[in-house]
Formats: C-alpha cells, structure tokens, sequence
C-alpha cells in the first residue's frame, strides 16, 4: 500500500474511475499535459488519451456547461476548475441547470457530474485563489457539497462522488495537498456521501468541523486532552445534504458544540448547523453553540491571511467557552 | 498592406414577401406539393400558440411566450432535424419541437407549470426549453461532444435570440465548437427584439451571424420567413455537421409580431406602424401564396386545415385541463435519485400539511 498525501489520492481516485468506467471524462483548464495546476491530473492524458483527458478553452462557465451537455447524453464528467475563486462564473450553470436538470424534466435528463475545485487559504497566493464559499452552494438544492480532510477521505469521497448519479461539487482543501501522507489502498472502495465522519472520540464537548480545519481541530482536541477534556471530533465531509443526526447524537452526548469552519461567518454553513441544533437538539445543549470561523471580512492577502483563519488557539478557547457553563 | 483574413456572410432568400419565386427554388422545393407538409406544422403552430394566449388570459395557464411570426424559423430547421439529432430550444421553437416529437399536451403542460411537461415521451434526448437565456448554448456543446466522442453521425440544434448574442455564454459555446469542429447548428433567431430593447441596440456589429467569425465558425444570413430559405440552409448545416464538418451559424431575420410574454405589453416601446409592416412579410400568408399559386393548395385545403388545427389543439388542451396536478410531495421526488434521509423528513411534513388542509378543506365544503 502507497503512503500518499492528500492530491495524490485525488489523483489515483480520479484514475481508478477512469479505468474502471470508459463514460469518466476529465477536463478543465491544464489538466492535460500539464497535468492541472496542483498535478491532481498528472499523468491522466498519456494514461487514458485526448478524448478522455481534455484541456478546454479558459471559460469556467462553459466548463461547466459542457459537463450539463455530456451528462445528459450519459457520460460522467469530472470538470476541474482551478481554483475556487474563479468558479463564480460557473455558478449560473450548477444553479440554473447542474442542480436542476433531474426534477425539471422529472428525472428524463440527469446529471451525474463532478465539479473539482481547490479551495481555502493558507498558502500564500494571490487575490481570488483562498476562497472558501462552499455554503453558496449549500445552499442550492439539487446538489451534493463534498469536502474531504485526508488522503484517504480524497479517495474515497471522490470515488463515491464520481459513481453519484447526480451533480456533486467537491472541494479539494488545497492547504492540506500536500500536508501528510498516510497509506491509501488504491481498491476502488468508495466512502459513504451523506455521512458524518467522527475522527476523534470524546464525551465533553462536539467539535464540528470540515476540510483543512481538520488539522487545527483535532490539534485542539489533542490540547483539550491534556487538560483533561474530551473533545469529539466530527468531520462533517457532505455539507449537503447534511447529516445532522451524527452531530446531534454527538451532542446529546456532549451537551456542547463549537463549529469551525474557515468560511466567513455570517450565513456560513456552520449557521445552518447552528440553527438546525437550536431546532432539534436545544434540550441536549448545555452552552450555547459556539462558532469560530473566518470574519464577515473579505479574505485578506497573504500578510494577513494566519489572521483570518481560525487557529488552534482560537478553537481551544471556543470550547473553554462552552465549558463554562455548568 | 496585408490581409491576414477576410469575411462573407451570404444572404439567402427564395421567396418574396408575395410568395413569388425570386430565384430558382432548390431541388426539395421543386414540387411544390412536397412543401405541404412544412405549411401544415406552421399553421399548426400558429393555432397552438393562439390556443395557448387564450388559455393563459383566461387563467388556465401560466406566463407564455408567444411565437407569432417566426413560425418559419423553427419548422425550417425543425423539418431537416432527423430524429437521432437533438434540440436545445429557448422558448419561440414550438414549431422544431413539434416536428421532433413533442406532443402538444406536453408543450401545455410545460406552460401551465407542470414539470412532466419536460418528459418527452418522444424525443428523449431533446433538452426543455431554456429560460435563462443563452445558458443552452454551452449544453450544446457538451452533447455535440458526446456525439464526436462516440463517433456518432447526429448534430445538434442550438435555438437562440438576437439579445442572446449578447451574453458571453454563446461567444464561449461557438469558441468551442470552433476549435474542438463540434457537430453543432447554432440557430440565431433575430426577430428584432429582447423585451423592448431592439437589434441596434443590442450590438454595433452590422449582423449577428458574423460572431461566428470570431470563432472561426462559416455563418450565413436567411430570410426566417421564407420557409423554403430556412429549410435549405439548414438542411445544409445539419448535413455538413453530422458528416463531421463541423459547427455552423444561422442568422434567420424575422420579426416578433406578438408581445414579449402574456405578461408583456409592446405598446409600451414600439408603434403600431411597424408591427403593421411587418404583418405583410409574415411567413404563413407568403407560404400560401406560393402554394396556391402553384396549384398545389385551394380554399377548400385551407379551410380544412384551419378546421383540422383547431381540433387538434382544442383536444390537447382538453387533455391538459383534464390532467390533474401531481402531489405536492412531487417536488421532492425528482431531486436526487434517492431522497437523502434528511429531505425525508420534509417531505414527511409537507404530505401531513397537505394532508390536513385537504380534509380541511372538504370539511368546509
């Protein structure tokens, strides 16, 4: 079994649905010779040839477009685009057609495509390439939203978004391509969508969390221990639709929550959360919800980015927070 | 100097706004009688679309958008369409749908809010008609793409309007059918109007089709209503297309003598005066004309059409009325192939609220 970091299990995904399936078809902007900006794509066209590996003309919102025509007609398109902020002009498309193709001709045309896209900040790129927008498309029914916070979690989660008979947008947590390795076993077995992931068990308080957060969470938790405190950590992994019955068995266990996310905080994902635990689990709650997130500002450069993004400072003292009350 | 390129854009028309030959007819419209057939679907789309107005003002169907006038257009292409093609219409194409499958009853479902409307029994590839204008165009070339990809002898029609030559959505779509010679007809209806803003307000260049240009893709201008025009032209295209000669555009000039939508009043923004010009260039009288002059088609013929039309249309609509709506639970039903755990429960809820108000309702009745 290979030791791979997170891309590279994107990558070995990307190419065991292509082997196993002839209708998997990749494109977007240099992914072919190139092999895609981060390498996700390496590899792929001397593998699988030009008519499976495609490198289109640089327009997002044809990108994905292009993938609504070829699903109709059967195939299972895996459209990257190369980073997050510049997927807005795709956003008409998985709005207007992706998330809506299925009911709006009563299941006649669907779309079982996937939509790559790194996200998140934390390495010191330019304006427009640390975003982290996932809960626009929370928002819009239709879709899956597909994060995933490891090597194996890549794997996984993005076999099983590919094999998905309906449009799923899968968002790479860039910050952590290349963060650790840990051994991937490539046997084609999918991980579950629509399904909570606990990563780390404990019984006093619930960190809820996704993507690169991950890593400062579970170093929190780690913080919380040697205070004596047991965190559980809850990967949340499909934003949409929500799995809220593992967060909420986790709470009523816990009593507590704090949510993290990298995501601005205002109509973050984590409100969603937050709202939905206000509406089913209020009586498990011992403290009110806690959230550390990104400010309602916009993601500055990168002299100030570490600013932004929740440390693991923050979410340890976020949970001392909900720790005192009684 | 040098000239790196140059550009033609030809401009084809066979008959008059009389409906007299003005060049010799090509070979299809030779026996007159063989046009028939293209002149029956017009008229049936013209009653449709009548049907479908008083329907609307009437409260029996909701916002529609009549094509009154381009009925040569979409039956042009629509008669050349062959079956394994596939059309991605906007919504002033009742004609091509039509003659591709689509039955009246499902066009009055679409219109009258029901989503079965949009699962053709017939043409099932054929996408529904695209409200967000020019957002077909790029779906266009995704299937002409899987045509190529399969090796496959189909092309794709891809309707739009002269506004939509303004989104950045069609420029992406012809540059890729341009540099991939994918098997698309890009058909540019200009009926001279988005809304109220007309053609020369909507771009400086002195035709639409030669966008096409800037996409290294061959266009041509065509007489919308001149049937035989439309017919060839596009039969061409799609011939060249599925031969793998790749994408082609159409400007057909033509003009919207109705209002934008039922929920529209024209009045607002032109005069009377040139609506009225236009009457006398319309596509069906001209079609007529020629074919009675041709002796091919008598008062009697006309009569019995009209008659045949109205009873045609006049049952489907029965057929829509009498069609009762889905549950309302059916909104959850087609959102994913299988309902996530959580949209269960409000669905759960929304068959209980139903439920309730129903038997509340009977109570009370």
């Amino acid at each position: 079994m290979a030791e791979v970091t997170l891309v590279e299990a994107v990558n070995m995904a990307l190419a065991k649905a292509m082997a196993d399936d002839a209708e998997v078809l990749v494109f977007g902007e240099d992914v072919g010779l190139d092999g895609g900006v981060f390498r996700s794509t390496d590899g792929l066209l001397a593998r699988f040839g030009a008519a499976r590996v495609m490198d289109t003309p640089l327009a997002e919102g044809l990108i994905a477009g292009v993938a609504v025509g070829l699903a109709a007609q059967g195939f299972k398109p895996v459209a990257e685009i190369q980073f997050m902020g510049f997927i807005y002009p795709a956003l008409d498309q998985i709005v207007s057609h992706a998330s809506r193709m299925r009911n709006r001709t009563r299941g006649r045309l669907t779309c079982p495509m996937v939509m790559r896209a790194p996200f998140g900040g934390g390495i010191r790129a330019p304006e427009h390439h640390s975003e982290s927008t996932e809960a626009m498309f929370a928002h819009i029914p239709g879709l899956r939203v597909v994060i995933p916070s490891s090597p194996s979690h890549a794997y996984g989660l993005l076999l099983a978004s590919i094999r998905d008979p309906d449009p799923v947008i899968f968002l790479e947590p860039k910050r952590i391509y290349r963060a650790v390795r840990e051994e991937v076993a490539d046997d084609g077995r999918a991980l579950p969508l629509d399904s909570c992931f606990t990563l780390r068990e404990g019984g006093d308080v619930t960190l809820v969390t996704w993507g690169a957060m991950t890593m400062e969470t579970l170093a929190a938790a780690e913080t919380l221990a040697d205070e004596g405190i047991g965190a559980e950590v809850i990967d949340v992994a499909t934003l949409k639709p929500l799995d809220m019955d593992q967060i909420l068995t986790s709470v009523q266990k816990t009593g507590r929550c704090v949510i993290v996310h990298e995501a601005a905080l205002s109509g973050g994902w984590g409100a969603e959360i937050a709202a939905r635990l206000a509406e089913e689990g209020l009586l498990s709650l011992l403290a009110p919800v806690q959230r550390v997130t990104g400010y309602d500002t916009v993601m500055p450069l990168l002299r100030l980015e570490q600013w932004y993004m929740p440390s693991e400072g923050r979410i340890v003292a976020a949970a001392r927070r909900a720790l005192e009350y009684a | 100097m040098s000239k790196p390129a140059a550009f033609d854009i030809p401009y084809t028309r066979f008959l008059d706004p009389e409906g007299r030959a003005i060049v010799p007819v090509p070979a299809f419209a030779q026996d007159a009688s063989a046009l028939i057939p293209d002149y029956r679907a017009m008229v049936l789309t013209r009653t449709y679309d009548a049907k479908a107005i008083a329907l609307q003002r009437t409260g029996r169907l909701g916002t529609y958008a009549s094509c009154l006038g381009q009925e040569a257009v979409s039956v042009g292409f629509g008669s050349v369409m062959q079956p394994g093609d596939v059309l991605l219409p906007t919504y002033r194409e009742p004609g091509a749908q039509l003659l591709h499958g689509v039955t009246l009853v499902e066009m009055f479902l679409c219109w009258g809010g029901d989503e079965r409307g949009h699962d053709f029994a017939g043409p099932r590839e054929d996408f529904p008609v695209c409200i967000p204008v020019a957002t077909q165009a790029p779906h266009a070339t995704g299937v002409a793409l899987a045509f190529k990809l399969r090796g496959e002898a189909r092309a794709v029609v891809c309707c739009f309007g002269d506004g939509a030559t303004s989104k950045g959505d069609i420029y992406e779509a012809l540059n890729l059918a341009g540099v991939w010679q994918l098997p698309v007809l890009f058909m540019i209806t200009n009926n001279q109007w988005a809304i109220s803003v007309p053609r020369e307000a909507q771009t400086a260049t002195a035709t639409l089709a030669q966008k096409a240009f800037a996409a290294g893709i061959p266009a041509e201008q065509v007489d919308g209503n001149d049937l035989i025009a439309m017919r060839h032209a596009a039969g061409q295209a799609l011939e060249k297309a599925r031969a793998g000669g790749g994408p082609h555009v159409i400007e057909a000039l033509t003009y919207r003598l109705g209002d934008h939508t039922t929920a529209d009043d024209a009045t607002r923004y032109r005069d009377d005066e040139s609506v009225s010009r236009h009457w006398k260039e319309e596509p069906i009288a001209r079609l007529r004309r020629y074919l009675a002059d041709a002796g091919v088609w008598s008062k009697g013929d006309e009569e019995a059409l009209i008659a045949a039309c109205a009873k045609e249309v006049d049952a489907a609509a029965e057929t829509y009325l009498a069609t009762p709506p889905e549950p309302p639970e059916a909104m959850f039903d087609h959102l994913y192939a299988t309902l996530p755990p959580s949209l269960a429960k409000q669905r759960a809820a929304l068959i209980e609220e139903a439920a309730a108000l129903i038997a509340e309702a009977k109570g009370n009745g």
